[in-house]
């Protein structure tokens, strides 16, 4: 009763109220069918809305790193430059390449757009916004966003052009390296949250958030994640496959219109899909700062709406993201296979088990200081 | 006392150049040595590479760096200027020349195989001048397609266009070249080598990339990610400026300087300027040779601040491609304020300059020297140390200081080589034997000693222009010249240092308003020249490191 009086803003009230009436005039099969419509269609919404404003985001921020002003003259401060860019992208003519593979040259980009937009399904971005609940939820994203490699391997195959072809293989080494990375990160924090799935694992951050609970061992696998989750979006120090100055645009060299904004749009994506499972796993999700014994501190804590405090932490992760990629050169690919392979990989091995070890003997900061988190 | 070190100075380049005269006459007797602009010794084509080899190896003065190879059509033969001079002391210089008669199938001896630096230069003569060189390894047209029917420099050379139409049809590159080797009996043949292997991955890097900066064109044999083999095409924008010049007068042709090497529009104009005021003996009052420096030097700045940024883009940084273009742009408006012009500033003519400085100038190039000090310091802690950018540079690409003279590569990048190759110290003009400043040299011939090098070119430059600004003379900006200048008959070298290197002029006048023969150095074709071996077994991301930290600048090239 409390809860419900303090969050007025949450979204969990309008979704049992739309439940309940559904269910008052429909039979199960029907309620089931019309929510899942609504939820997909609220989810390809938010998919392409999301990645609009960090478009806009992005090219605002690097503008205030780079001395510039960025977009300022479509809308009022250049909001609607990326509704014009879409509309642009989408009446663009869809170049045909000769003598190239056209049915798999058509079907990568949409490998790409699936893998985020599954992995995207599975993220708790609010109480009760959360699509999908799995008891294997960090598995299974490891596992669907993987298979967005897929979609660039073939783009480059398909492409019937030597730089996209370079660009794909290198992005092909590049993404099985750090997947392996950016999965044990991950897994240190299931040691320590014991379970799998995100609800569970949000809920036991409550007081004391993974990052901080597993202390030393937390903090690398965070580090770790960040950097890997950073590569695997090819993006900043990282964009070997793309490599502007150097492979043209690599993969998607050839891909005009749409289908070049389908890659642009998932590379967007996957930037807020590595930070929000970041967000999700280290730094409590959706849940607002919280300290045991403070009741009028959580209480106006919680008065602001998870979604706020999700997006809110989201959003600091890809701040991040995104001054990593304004600030450095970009790596060699031997240099960024080396980086994984020959560092992160045993850091990761050793750090594993250096959790695991914190976990049995009880030295985590929620053993050790019960009173406090 | 000083008159006494200044003529013990004279007469032991009196002693030197005395002894290089005996050896010349004791290694080929026929030899004819002339006392012109420079020490001119004409020879027979067969001897040519018996003398070029022994001043090569001469150890008490090695003339061992090549700056320009001109060809001419003289008339009655088509011949080659070889410029010699010594890496050790850069104003020790020496003319060969050498021709043929036989128009029909002129063939001379090709001296690749002691200054590498030739073999572009070579095939530049062969596909302008229609002269072969035995024994050079390569001997395709270099700028001009194979199928180009007649030789432009040629004074008979037909120019109408329906001999050479515009062809809009694809044209397959031919990976073949023809050479012409002389055997151990003395015979000639002709064959054809392949340049690239048969399975080779060859890509085309170029001519529309974005790193290649300009329509330059390297095909690449690649073994995954390693570079194995480079073959440079140019001449994209070949415009053919010296065929040009020679039906231009003197003050029309400076135009064409600026769109040389277009980062370094003022220094070339400059070179240019100097060559005719020299032919021409036309005092340039005191006043314009302080604004000449300064707008030099400010040039300097602006061409290394921006070849910084290109370098920093190419390794993956465009935060720091802005911040170079950043500080550019106070330059530009500077330029901009004085004469009109950003980019191409038209400011030197023959005798001086064309506009005065403005009435702020002196406190806008004070407050840009102060503020571009700070601006170094803030590249150094963003970009210098940064891990990534090391490992992207340090022991990336080096080229040795024998290749660097080998390949006649000047500038920051010769200097990166530990080659101590600046004009301005070695046969100062302007007011550079006024000023005080160092010489960048650094011995670990990496992308980063090139890349250092610019940037402590840059801190040099300010030092210099802060000596001069606030003692600019009054007086005159420009000495009385007469509209249609005559150069009386001889031959004209200048050589200036330009922002990537030696830019050099060279004039043959036969006493006309136009020149007979009018030739450009491009620092930019040496350091193209050097890709190729300094690239081997790189990674190709590292190929275009390089590129960066090289510098060149593609019209420059193709001229």
């Amino acid at each position: 009763m409390i809860l419900n009086y303090s969050q007025p803003l949450e979204v969990t009230n309008l979704t049992s109220w739309l439940d309940s009436t559904l269910r008052g005039s429909l039979s199960e099969f029907w309620v089931l069918l019309i929510e899942f419509v609504i939820v997909g269609a609220l989810l390809l919404a938010a998919y392409a809305v999301i990645a609009l404003i960090l478009i806009y985001a992005e090219r605002k921020i690097t503008a205030f790193f780079q001395a510039r002003f960025g977009p300022n003259r479509v809308g009022k401060w250049g909001l609607l430059q990326s509704v014009a860019d879409m509309i642009k992208i989408l009446l663009k003519e869809i170049v045909k390449i000769n003598r190239s593979d056209r049915f798999l040259f058509f079907a990568a980009p949409f490998f790409m757009i699936v893998a985020s937009m599954l992995t995207f399904g599975a993220i708790p971005f609010g109480k009760a916004l959360h699509a999908i609940d799995f008891n294997i939820g960090v598995l299974y994203v490891t596992a669907v966003s993987s298979l967005g490699i897929i979609g660039v391997l073939l783009a480059g195959w398909s492409s019937n052009n030597k730089y996209s072809m370079i660009g794909a293989m290198r992005s092909g080494a590049q993404f099985v390296s750090y997947e392996l990375s950016a999965g044990f990160a991950l897994m240190t924090i299931v040691v320590l949250a014991g379970t799998m799935q995100f609800s569970t694992m949000i809920e036991g951050q409550r007081y004391c958030w993974n990052i901080f609970n597993g202390h030393i061992s937390s903090m690398i696998a965070f580090v770790i994640y960040l950097i890997s989750g950073h590569a695997e979006t090819n993006r900043g120090p990282f964009d070997l496959p793309e490599a502007e100055s150097e492979l043209t645009a690599g993969y998607h060299t050839e891909y005009s219109g749409l289908q070049f904004g389908f890659y642009y749009l998932a590379e967007y994506l996957n930037m807020f899909i590595i930070a929000s499972i970041a967000t999700t796993v280290f730094l409590g999700g959706y849940l607002p700062i919280q300290v045991k014994g403070w009741v009028d501190f959580n209480g106006i804590m919680d008065y602001i709406p998870s979604y706020v405090w999700f997006f809110g932490k989201t959003a600091v992760l890809i701040f991040l993201s995104l001054w990593v990629r304004w600030s450095f050169p970009r790596l060699r690919i031997d240099q960024l296979l080396n980086l994984e392979w020959k560092y992160l990989l045993p850091i990761n091995l050793v750090n594993i088990v250096l959790m695991v070890i914190l976990v049995l003997t009880g030295l985590t900061l929620t053993d050790l200081l019960p009173g406090i988190f | 006392m000083r008159i006494d070190q200044r003529n013990k100075k004279t007469f032991d380049i009196y002693n030197i150049m005395e002894n290089i005269k005996k050896l010349i006459l004791n290694t080929v007797p026929t030899a004819v040595i002339e006392e012109k602009q420079k020490l001119t010794v004409t020879v027979t084509f067969d001897k040519l590479h018996l003398l070029a080899k022994t001043l090569k190896e001469n150890a008490a003065l090695p003339f061992d760096f090549l700056v320009k190879l001109i060809g001419v059509d003289r008339g009655e033969e088509l011949g080659v200027n070889y410029l010699l001079c010594s890496s050790t002391d850069l104003s020790k210089e020496l003319v060969l020349k050498t021709g043929t008669t036989d128009r029909e199938n002129p063939l001379l001896y090709s001296i690749t195989d002691l200054f590498e630096t030739a073999q572009y230069n070579e095939r530049e003569v062969f596909a302008l001048l229609g002269i072969r060189f035995i024994n050079n390894p390569d001997m395709r047209k270099f700028f001009l397609n194979a199928d180009w029917v007649g030789y432009p420099l040629r004074k008979d050379y037909d120019a109408n266009p329906e001999l050479n139409p515009l062809s809009l049809e694809s044209v397959d590159m031919i990976d073949i070249a023809p050479r012409i080797t002389e055997n151990e009996k003395g015979e000639l043949v002709e064959d054809t080598v392949n340049i690239f292997g048969e399975d080779d991955y060859i890509i085309n890097i170029g001519p529309q990339h974005p790193s290649t900066h300009g329509v330059m064109h390297f095909r690449t044999a690649l073994d995954g990610e390693i570079v194995k083999k480079i073959d440079v095409h140019s001449g994209y924008i070949h415009r053919g400026i010296e065929k040009l010049s020679e039906s231009l007068t003197y003050p029309q042709i400076l135009h064409f300087t600026d769109r040389l090497d277009y980062l370094s529009a003022n220094i070339n104009r400059h070179g240019l300027c100097m060559a005719v005021e020299k032919a021409a003996e036309i005092e340039v009052p005191e006043r314009a040779q302080y604004i000449r420096t300064i707008m030099d030097e400010l040039n300097r700045i602006d061409s290394h601040l921006l070849a910084w940024a290109c370098q920093t883009n190419d390794l993956g940084a465009t935060t720091a491609f802005i911040y170079g273009m950043r500080e550019r742009e106070i330059i530009l408006d500077i330029f901009e304020k004085t004469c009109g012009g950003r980019l191409i500033i038209n400011q030197n003519v023959v005798g001086g300059v064309m506009f005065d400085i403005y009435n702020e100038f002196q406190k806008d190039v004070k407050s840009f020297i102060i503020y571009m000090r700070d601006k170094l310091k803030e590249y150094d802690r963003f970009f210098s140390h940064n891990v990534i950018a090391l490992g992207r540079m340090v022991t990336i690409g080096v080229l040795s200081k024998e290749d660097a003279i080998n390949y006649a590569v000047t500038g920051p990048a010769g200097r990166g080589s530990g080659w101590s190759c600046d004009i301005r110290k070695h046969i100062p003009y302007a007011l550079y034997d006024k000023v005080d400043f160092k010489e960048i040299i650094r011995t670990e011939g990496d992308s980063y000693a090139r890349y250092l090098n610019r940037l402590d070119e840059i801190e040099e430059s300010l030092h210099i222009i802060e000596q001069l600004i606030d003692n600019v003379p009054e007086g005159d900006i420009c000495a009385k010249v007469k509209p249609i200048i005559r150069l009386p008959e001889g031959e004209y070298y200048s050589r200036v240092e330009a922002c990537r290197g030696e830019f050099g002029v060279f004039i043959e006048s036969r006493g006309d308003k136009f020149p007979y023969r009018l030739k450009f150095r491009s620092p930019s074709m040496a350091l193209v020249s050097a890709m190729p071996l300094i690239c081997q077994n790189e990674k190709v991301s590292d190929f275009i490191g390089i590129g960066g930290s090289m510098d060149y600048v593609i019209p420059d090239i193709d001229r």
